[in-house]
């Protein structure tokens, strides 16, 4: 079976970026080049996209938003199918199931019940209970089990319920999943994925609402990636499924809705790449999951007050993509990095440290990274809105590192 | 599979001479003989929920003799782990099976290379009875990259995957869950094999041992769960961390069977039974009782929390290889002497194994940073100025 690899620009980024031309089959540039015209003459229809997906929300800019609300797309020119996050998620799993006996799913009540957020719905009557497992509530037990599957050759896809209760898990998967492919002397390969959503949701409580990227991202021999919109959900959970190493998706809760159209082409996103969401030349934002919309809102802002940012959700967090955010940012000299993590140890500090070492001469500002508080997320909603980064923080942040 | 390796034995030179040296009027080709014989086990077993096997166990010469050898020649290869330990050729934690011999031993007579055994880190004995050489371990012991994990692992990181051998775990019970997991690979890709999951009395109070009992027997999975009850968790006496210390009976509504470890014949009764059990009815936990001569490793004396009697004691009355060796001499297998000859022609395999792994080079600067990932889907793309942007799928 032939499929398409769709480069997230990397490519573009080599060469200048007035070029229409593409070098290797991008999606994403040239429908966001014709349209940043439309944009920059300050209208703020909100039925525009920004690069390849479009979930502005309908409300006023200047407003507090503090979720992400799904829209209807454009059409865009491409042929394809409109389809919410999680039913990509869902499509990418039952796509890679059907082509390999070997996928199976586990996980609490993603069989008969379908999944929490729905996302292994209808699997279970096709595929039947075997390959999707409804298992006990034992995280630690079914993560290792599931580890211990893949090391006779089986791919499991394990879903945490929420991120948060793949603490439990920990052990297994720091010491078994991470190690057992180095300690083995290469004779094992841990096929696995570990999914799940994470990150604050709408007044979810502190320990329904954590960011565990953090925690995982010292592990050595896991890979990380966190998807954001449809299109590259499915494409990082079907990369995901076939990798040979262990892959943690994270998901985030309140992105399950969002809608898009994505091809009907088979596709797989490149699990170490970064995506370039919105080309640009005054500074580099790096984000990833939820941020990237209260981004992509703030960059409106921005744009209106005529700065030019590019945006880069970095997807993969463990490698980081320091090619794709390298180029940016010797092209900007500027960078701020939006996340959802913790402040203390989070994603951001990693990229900014990895950034100050590698690219040290060629920043013009430091590195400024906005993060979650370092406190655990409040029920009440105001104090929930102020734990996590706002659109207004983010313009304020740009204009202080573009003066 | 222990008689087919006998009779190749039977062609090697080291065995050769010692029947040549045998006066005509003594019987036997003592080293090929198979036919079934039927000795009684030493202590009947207890059972839990279900039947006990019969202690009437089929076995032949061959195989005893086999036995015998295998036994000797794990006890050997501890020993000179302690030596080189001490020399401060194997680093770390050095944790010796001497003792418990019986175990790895019994259990590879009842089972074939298909069925997967998984264990914690006493895993130096399990990893020679799947079939392990005796120079890959030592040279794993010592780093070297002969090793069997190319010296990443160390003592607690064996693992021989063709032989299904799944290691070699560190961490204390969380091996179990992936035994299960392959009892649930076994299961799902309908192989009539069966996983053995070992883990010790100090294992046995780990929640995940319960999570993953309640999980194989909800689903039927053809695990075994072997508990080897060497009566201390590291310093910790059974009766000082158990309030059931009946470890064969905590599995509630999972069959059980205690045996006794010591005896070699009884592990293989208690191995066929419960593989037998497994395939048809699911999960069951099989405790083993046994006892370690040395301490937990390396760095425990062994003598802080019990007594000198009581491991001499215990080493004068059940010593699994005094066991096998009255066995053999009572049914007339073999004479005094060509034990002992066999238990020097295995001492020098286990120095020359020794000395083979002493020559061999460490690995390099750069295996570093092999084997972290695998290569994937044709994608190389690391660092800030390394990175193909070339995709092939699969």
């Amino acid at each position: 079976m032939s499929a398409i690899i769709h480069g997230a620009g990397a490519a573009t980024a080599l060469t200048t970026f007035n070029s229409k031309k593409l070098v290797a089959p991008c999606r994403t540039n040239l429908p966001a080049r014709s349209k940043r015209c439309i944009v920059v003459a300050g209208s703020d229809d909100a039925s525009k996209s920004f690069g390849s997906s479009s979930v502005l929300s309908v409300r006023r800019p200047q407003k507090l938003i503090a979720n992400a609300v799904a829209t209807k797309t454009d059409t865009s020119a491409t042929t394809g199918h409109e389809l919410l996050l999680f039913e990509a998620l869902q499509e990418g799993l039952e796509e890679e199931m059907d082509r390999d006996p070997h996928v199976c799913v586990m996980g609490e009540d993603v069989g008969h019940y379908g999944g929490s957020y729905k996302v292994t719905k209808g699997l279970a009557d096709k595929f039947g209970d075997l390959r999707v497992l409804d298992t006990p509530i034992c995280e630690n037990a079914f993560t290792g089990m599931g580890i211990g599957a893949a090391m006779t050759g089986l791919r499991p896809v394990i879903e945490g319920m929420n991120m948060g209760f793949l603490l439990l898990a920990f052990n297994q998967i720091s010491n078994n999943c991470g190690m057992l492919h180095y300690t083995s002397g290469g004779q094992f390969t841990i096929p696995v994925v570990i999914r799940g959503p994470g990150g604050v949701g709408r007044q979810l409580g502190a320990e329904h609402s954590q960011r565990l990227e953090s925690y995982f991202q010292s592990i050595p021999g896991i890979q990380m990636v966190a998807c954001s919109t449809p299109y590259n959900a499915k494409g990082l959970m079907k990369a995901a499924i076939r990798s040979e190493n262990p892959v943690i998706l994270f998901e985030h809760v309140l992105l399950y809705n969002l809608k898009e159209k994505i091809p009907d082409d088979d596709y797989i996103c490149n699990l170490e790449e970064a995506e370039m969401v919105r080309p640009g030349e005054h500074i580099t934002i790096l984000t990833y999951s939820r941020m990237r919309y209260h981004v992509m809102q703030a960059a409106k802002t921005l744009v209106n007050k005529g700065y030019d940012p590019e945006v880069i959700d970095i997807r993969s967090l463990k490698p980081f993509d320091l090619y794709t955010i390298g180029n940016s940012v010797k092209k900007t000299h500027r960078v701020l990095i939006v996340e959802e993590c913790m402040r203390t140890g989070g994603i951001g500090a990693s990229l900014t440290a990895a950034i100050n070492e590698n690219f040290h001469d060629y920043l013009d500002a430091p590195v400024m990274c906005l993060s979650s508080q370092d406190v655990p997320t409040p029920y009440a909603g105001t104090l929930e809105e102020w734990t996590v980064v706002q659109p207004a923080q983010i313009v304020t942040a740009v204009e202080q590192l573009c003066q | 599979m222990a008689l087919s390796r006998l009779s190749l034995r039977s062609n090697n030179p080291f065995l050769k001479p010692t029947a040549t040296s045998l006066p005509p009027s003594t019987r036997r080709h003592v080293s090929t003989d198979t036919t079934p014989i039927t000795i009684e086990t030493a202590a009947p077993f207890t059972s839990h929920q279900c039947d006990a096997p019969s202690r009437s166990v089929s076995t032949s010469s061959a195989e005893i003799l086999s036995f015998f050898r295998d036994m000797a020649r794990m006890r050997r290869m501890e020993i000179a782990a302690d030596s080189l330990y001490k020399a401060k050729m194997i680093r770390g934690f050095c944790h010796l099976y001497d003792g418990q011999e019986a175990l790895a031993v019994g259990m590879e007579a009842a089972i074939t290379r298909r069925d997967a055994i998984i264990t914690s880190y006493r895993d130096h004995c399990t990893f020679l009875g799947r079939g392990g050489e005796l120079v890959d371990a030592f040279s794993e012991l010592m780093g070297r990259k002969r090793g069997c994990s190319d010296g990443k692992g160390g003592s607690m990181h064996f693992y021989k995957k063709d032989a299904s051998f799944y290691g070699g775990h560190g961490i204390v019970g969380a091996q179990i869950p992936l035994g299960c997991g392959l009892a649930f690979a076994q299961k799902y890709s309908k192989e009539e094999n069966v996983t053995f999951v070992l883990y010790g009395d100090g294992a046995a109070n780990q929640g995940q041992l319960f999570e993953a009992l309640n999980i194989a027997a909800l689903w039927d999975l053809p695990a075994i769960l072997v508990c080897e009850n060497n009566h201390y968790g590291m310093g910790t006496a059974t009766w000082r961390s158990a309030k059931s210390p009946a470890y064969f009976k905590r599995g509630d509504y999972v069959p059980g069977l205690k045996v006794d470890g010591m005896d070699v014949l009884a592990v293989k009764q208690a191995c066929k039974f419960a593989k037998e059990h497994a395939l048809k009815n699911g999960p069951i936990i099989l405790e083993m009782d046994t006892y370690r001569y040395h301490g937990h490793s390396m760095s425990d004396p062994g003598s802080t929390y019990r007594t000198r009697d009581e491991v001499s004691g215990v080493r004068q009355v059940r010593d699994p290889i005094e066991r096998v060796r009255k066995l053999l001499l009572s049914h007339d297998i073999a004479t005094e002497k060509e034990l002992k000859d066999m238990e020097k022609e295995v001492r020098k395999e286990v120095d020359d194994a020794v000395a083979q792994a002493k020559e061999c080079p460490t690995p390099e600067a750069s295996e570093l940073f092999t084997n972290m990932y695998v290569k994937d889907c044709g994608v190389e793309s690391f660092g800030a100025d390394r990175k193909e942007l070339k995709v092939t799928l699969p």
